[in-house]
């Protein structure tokens, strides 16, 4: 407990919140006993059916990035990582840092033209045109794209997102 | 130790003897790795390391004269390096799976990239694996320093030199800090926990190896005091975010309205924090002890309900208005007595009252004043519109949302903006018709000072003739005529809001600016609308204060018939005793404007409460149920749900607030009133919200309002203590009620406590420090120094504002570089191709310049090769 406290941005009592959400996901796979680390992980369609995670876009990204497996299936651990990053105490920096792993739909470590593409058809929802899309990212590109190398490298991110007035509020997940 | 060092001493030897044997080799090494060029230098270290011991053999003999312990320290370095060089081993081996992985995506990358040569693969490659020596760097070193660690605590900790010691301790904090700073890391949980708990063993068990002797004591006594304070702050941190209500609440609201909506409720759930304490304040400080220590009820004139109004004054219709016995209660300022220390504790009542009243403001400005700071800071100075469509695209999506509808919302919102976004890029609007827009503009404002004007005349006429039926007595006037002022007010208050709006459908504007023209309206509508009920106020406190003259008159002719009367009968008799209530008292104007405040509040709150019922919740049922039996969808049509008005809302509890400021000095249980307001609008508002609203359908940014909100909340608390400052300072206090009653003005108390409670000295110095020949220069001195931090404060924006635009320039410069390169390269492929179709001829030709022309060849090659990636390049 000591440690997890150490580990994230949660209290005690939020822990065991957490703890308890999780739980409740799925009661006959997740053990109420925790001291012996059992070795359990729920799959990625528990997780994303979370009534915080279910609206949103970028729900598969978010778990596939926390989740150790890659591939969405979270443990107990990883979902307190995801909580704790997302909730309002962590830093701008870890928040980016987290925030570029989620848009960075290819796992390149670069947001290139087909996460960029990607992400505003899933935030709009497909509702703009081939064009639109195209010329929005490149004007996107065009504004944040500091070495030139025609893609958004995690400095370029990082530089982008901290002058964003809106971030902070809207990079979290309060739970 | 010697023993040790004998030891210590044999394995040196034995050491150095292995090391002449390799070292002929890795000399050789060495030097062939200096002669390869530097791209390579990367793969010479690691090839160097893995001579590692020869390396540190080869150094050790070049310090052969240096005494021992320089020795022990080089040979702790080696090992080190060997150590790590283990590690990484041991690292690779443990992420092969990732390192193929890598590899694989290396190969892909190359075949996207197509004509990369060998060499610039290898060099991504050696990044990568750079990459991910320097991400494993801090978990790395720490094991190292543990092996090193290790190794010291075989020699036992008696040997430590001062040094060492001192590294220790280093490596100690070191840990100590990573522990702290732990939960920032972008680690995988596993990781994480594992590091910690490393860490903790670690300081655990080096961390009694520090000091010596008594200091050594001491120093585990330290490191035990820390624990127990770290686990102390600990518990009281989860005490604390124990304690912060309506989490849940507002979490459910977030979830289902998105972050501006619960911005609302964010802002009010501040201010209750910010009333408690004011609430605390007056009630721990000037209404317990009044109530307790002071002089019971019925023992002054003050203090009791007057002969003629007693027989009602417990009727409901009465206390509700705040008079009969509520009047001579605690809560109002007349109930206070001017004895200067009460009870046995001599506690200072005049002088705690005025003091809370002072402290009331002062903790709000600073309250106000840290926050807005502190907002400003979070901002991240985004006030540049260069990352326009990215901070769309990144920021624009709320994480908060959880509910289908809002999430419905949401994207259509998020499509429309950047239609509009779209649009703006690709042409600056046309004005159709720019006179048209302008008329209508300015008839658009014209109406509305029309409105202004109308209301603050509307105002001014209710007071004058609610202190005319005053005047006349209110009994004889109906339940309107005496509430007029107040519901007058709150009827402005909502209704005007909704003319602004419809006015704000002529002019046109773009949703946030119209946003900001509607709430700059409301602003002054409501300020206007409080400044002409103080003004009018305060032409009711100079008629007061006339009344009071004729009464003091009125009050000694009334004294002196009472002594002569009974003079004449018994000289020798008790004074006579008159029952408190049966003596004349002046009308003591500062009740008077407490009372006025208080009912205005009640009613304001009453009046929100039966919108929000009315207007929300009758609405919701009636569209609900109606559409049954309509004949049109009264749920998408015209009526439809009502949204969540948050700019409206928090107005109004900004100036609600203001309203307690200014009214707090005269009748201090506002704060008591407003926290129970504030605490029933809580409840109420959520539950309004959650089952009568529906989400908005513009969702406006939450955040960066914020400190806007602030900036109205400091200017509405200036301009609501500038009144009441001025009837402090300038109005002298009624003669027989409240603390301050006897004095010439209410600020004297101060004088009076600096003469008789402070000691001579204190007093000769204060109004040393108050004489304007101190005063004036510290004045001066202050504005000097806030012109000097405005004005560096303006060269740093400067400063700022030129390295940006230097960015740009450099970031503008490096493209037309690659444009220009690209261009070259285009042409020198051009050539190469002439030169390719050329070459074969040539061949044919000359047949005895072949070696020459190899040569050409690979520089055409190269050449292709090059703008080949160029013109890839230039495409991505």
């Amino acid at each position: 407990m000591l440690h997890l406290q150490d580990c994230t941005f949660f209290t005690r009592k939020e822990i065991l919140r957490l703890f308890d959400r999780y739980r409740d996901l799925a009661p006959q796979l997740v053990p109420l006993d925790y001291t012996d680390q059992p070795d359990v992980r729920l799959p990625y369609e528990l997780i994303g059916s979370m009534p915080e995670l279910k609206d949103n876009p970028f729900r598969q990204r978010i778990a596939e990035v926390f989740s150790e497996d890659g591939e969405g299936n979270m443990t107990l651990d990883d979902f307190l990582d995801m909580f704790s990053v997302l909730s309002e105490m962590a830093p701008r920096d870890l928040k980016a840092y987290y925030a570029f792993k989620i848009y960075d739909f290819n796992n390149d470590d670069f947001l290139c033209k087909s996460d960029l593409e990607k992400t505003l058809n899933k935030l709009t929802r497909n509702e703009l045109t081939e064009d639109e899309v195209r010329m929005v990212c490149e004007k996107v590109i065009d504004e944040a794209d500091l070495d030139n190398d025609g893609r958004l490298s995690l400095e370029d991110f990082q530089h982008m997102i901290v002058r964003a007035p809106d971030f902070l509020s809207t990079f979290h997940i309060r739970i | 130790r010697a023993k040790e060092k004998e030891r210590k001493k044999e394995r040196d030897r034995k050491r150095r003897r292995n090391v002449a044997r390799r070292a002929s080799s890795a000399r050789k090494e060495g030097k062939e790795l200096e002669d390869r060029p530097g791209r390579e230098e990367r793969r010479g270290r690691k090839k160097r390391d893995k001579e590692g011991k020869g390396k540190g053999g080869e150094d050790e003999r070049q310090e052969e004269v240096k005494n021992d312990t320089v020795a022990k320290t080089l040979k702790n370095f080696s090992n080190e390096n060997t150590r790590k060089l283990e590690q990484k081993e041991i690292e690779v081996v443990g992420e092969e799976d990732g390192d193929t992985e890598e590899k694989r995506k290396n190969g892909r990358s190359e075949k996207g990239g197509k004509r990369e040569d060998n060499g610039r693969g290898e060099t991504v490659e050696k990044k990568q694996k750079k990459k991910r020596v320097e991400t494993s760097a801090e978990h790395e070193s720490s094991e190292e320093e543990e092996d090193e660690e290790e190794k010291v605590g075989e020699e036992k900790p008696e040997v430590l030199s001062p040094e060492e010691l001192e590294k220790l301790k280093e490596e100690v904090d070191e840990r100590k800090k990573l522990i702290s700073t732990l939960r920032g890391k972008p680690w995988p949980m596993r990781k994480k926990l594992l590091t910690l708990r490393e860490s903790h063993e670690f300081v655990e068990k080096y961390e009694g190896a520090l000091g010596k002797g008594k200091s050594r004591k001491l120093y585990a006594y330290k490191v035990m005091m820390l624990k127990k304070w770290m686990k102390f702050q600990r518990d009281f941190e989860n005490f604390k975010t124990a304690c912060v209500p309506w989490e849940m609440k507002i979490k459910e609201i977030e979830s289902h309205f998105g972050s501006s909506v619960a911005s609302y409720f964010i802002f009010l759930r501040w201010m209750y924090g910010i009333n408690m304490i004011l609430f605390g304040l007056t009630f721990g400080l000037v209404m317990v002890p009044e109530a307790l220590m002071g002089r019971p009820y019925g023992s002054m004139p003050r203090k009791t309900v007057p002969r003629a109004d007693e027989a009602n004054a417990m009727d409901f219709a009465v206390l509700w208005d705040f008079g009969g016995y509520a009047q001579y209660s605690v809560l109002f300022y007349g109930y206070y007595n001017s004895q200067r220390a009460i009870g046995w504790l001599k506690f200072r009542m005049p002088l705690s009252y005025f003091l809370v009243g002072v402290g009331t403001v002062a903790y709000s400005y600073m309250v106000v004043i840290r926050t807005m700071a502190r907002n400003a800071n979070e901002d991240g100075g985004g006030d540049n519109n260069s990352f326009n469509f990215s901070w769309k695209m990144f920021t624009s999506w709320d994480y908060l949302i959880g509910n289908p509808e809002t999430a419905d919302n949401k994207f259509a919102s998020i499509t429309t903006s950047f239609k509009e976004a779209i649009l703006e890029e690709q042409e600056s609007r046309k004005d159709d018709n720019i006179h048209l827009t302008r008329f209508l503009r300015v008839l658009a404002n014209f109406l509305v000072l029309c409105c202004l004007a109308g209301s603050g005349y509307l105002i001014y006429f209710v007071v004058r003739r609610s202190q005319k039926f005053a005047l006349e007595g209110l009994e004889s006037h109906s339940w309107w005529e005496r509430n007029e002022v107040n519901m007058v007010m709150s009827l402005l208050g909502m209704f005007c809001p909704m003319l602004f709006d419809v006015i704000s459908a002529l002019e046109n504007y773009h949703p946030r600016i119209a946003l900001q023209w509607q709430l700059g309206r409301i602003f002054a509508l409501f300020l206007g609308n409080l400044y002409t009920f103080i003004i009018a106020l305060m032409d009711e406190i100079n008629l007061k204060r006339e009344e009071e003259e004729v009464l003091k008159l009125n009050m000694t002719i009334w004294e002196a018939s009472l002594y002569n009367g009974t003079l004449g009968v018994n000289s020798t008799a008790p004074p006579i005793t008159v029952h408190p209530a049966d003596i004349p008292r002046g009308p003591c104007w500062e009740t008077m404007v407490g009372q006025e405040f208080v009912r205005l509040i009640v009613s304001d709150t009453m009046t929100t409460y039966i919108t929000l019922l009315i207007g929300d919740f009758l609405r919701a049922v009636l569209v609900r149920f109606l559409n049954y039996c309509w004949c049109w969808d009264l749920e998408a049509g015209f009526p439809s749900y009502s949204e969540f008005d948050v700019s409206g809302n928090v107005l109004g509890l900004i100036f609600n607030q203001g309203m307690i400021w200014m009214g707090a000095f005269y009748a201090p249980c506002l704060p008591a009133l407003n926290v129970l307001r504030l605490h029933v609008s809580m409840y109420l508002q959520c539950w309004a919200v959650m089952c009568c609203n529906v989400p908005q359908e513009r969702v406006f940014k939450a955040s960066g309002s914020n400190n806007f909100y602030m900036a109205m909340l400091l200017v509405i608390l200036f301009l609501s203590t500038l009144p009441a400052i001025y009837t402090i300072v300038t109005i002298p206090p009624s003669f027989d009620c409240g603390p301050f009653s006897g004095k010439s003005r209410m600020f004297d108390v101060i004088q009076e406590t600096l003469e008789s409670d402070f000691p001579a000295w204190f007093g000769k110095v204060f109004s040393y420090a108050s004489n304007p020949g101190l005063v004036l220069p510290f004045l001066l001195l202050m504005v000097l120094a806030i012109y000097y931090l405005q004005s560096t404060s303006k060269s740093y924006k400067q400063a700022n504002l030129e390295l940006k635009k230097k960015l740009q320039t450099q970031n503008e410069e490096n493209k037309k570089k690659t444009k220009m390169a690209a261009l070259k390269a285009a042409m020198d492929l051009e050539e190469a191709q002439k030169a390719w179709s050329e070459a074969p001829r040539q061949q044919r030709n000359n047949n005895a310049s072949q070696q020459s022309y190899t040569g050409e060849k690979n520089t055409v090659t190269g050449h292709l090769v090059s703008s080949f990636v160029f013109v890839w390049y230039l495409k991505i």
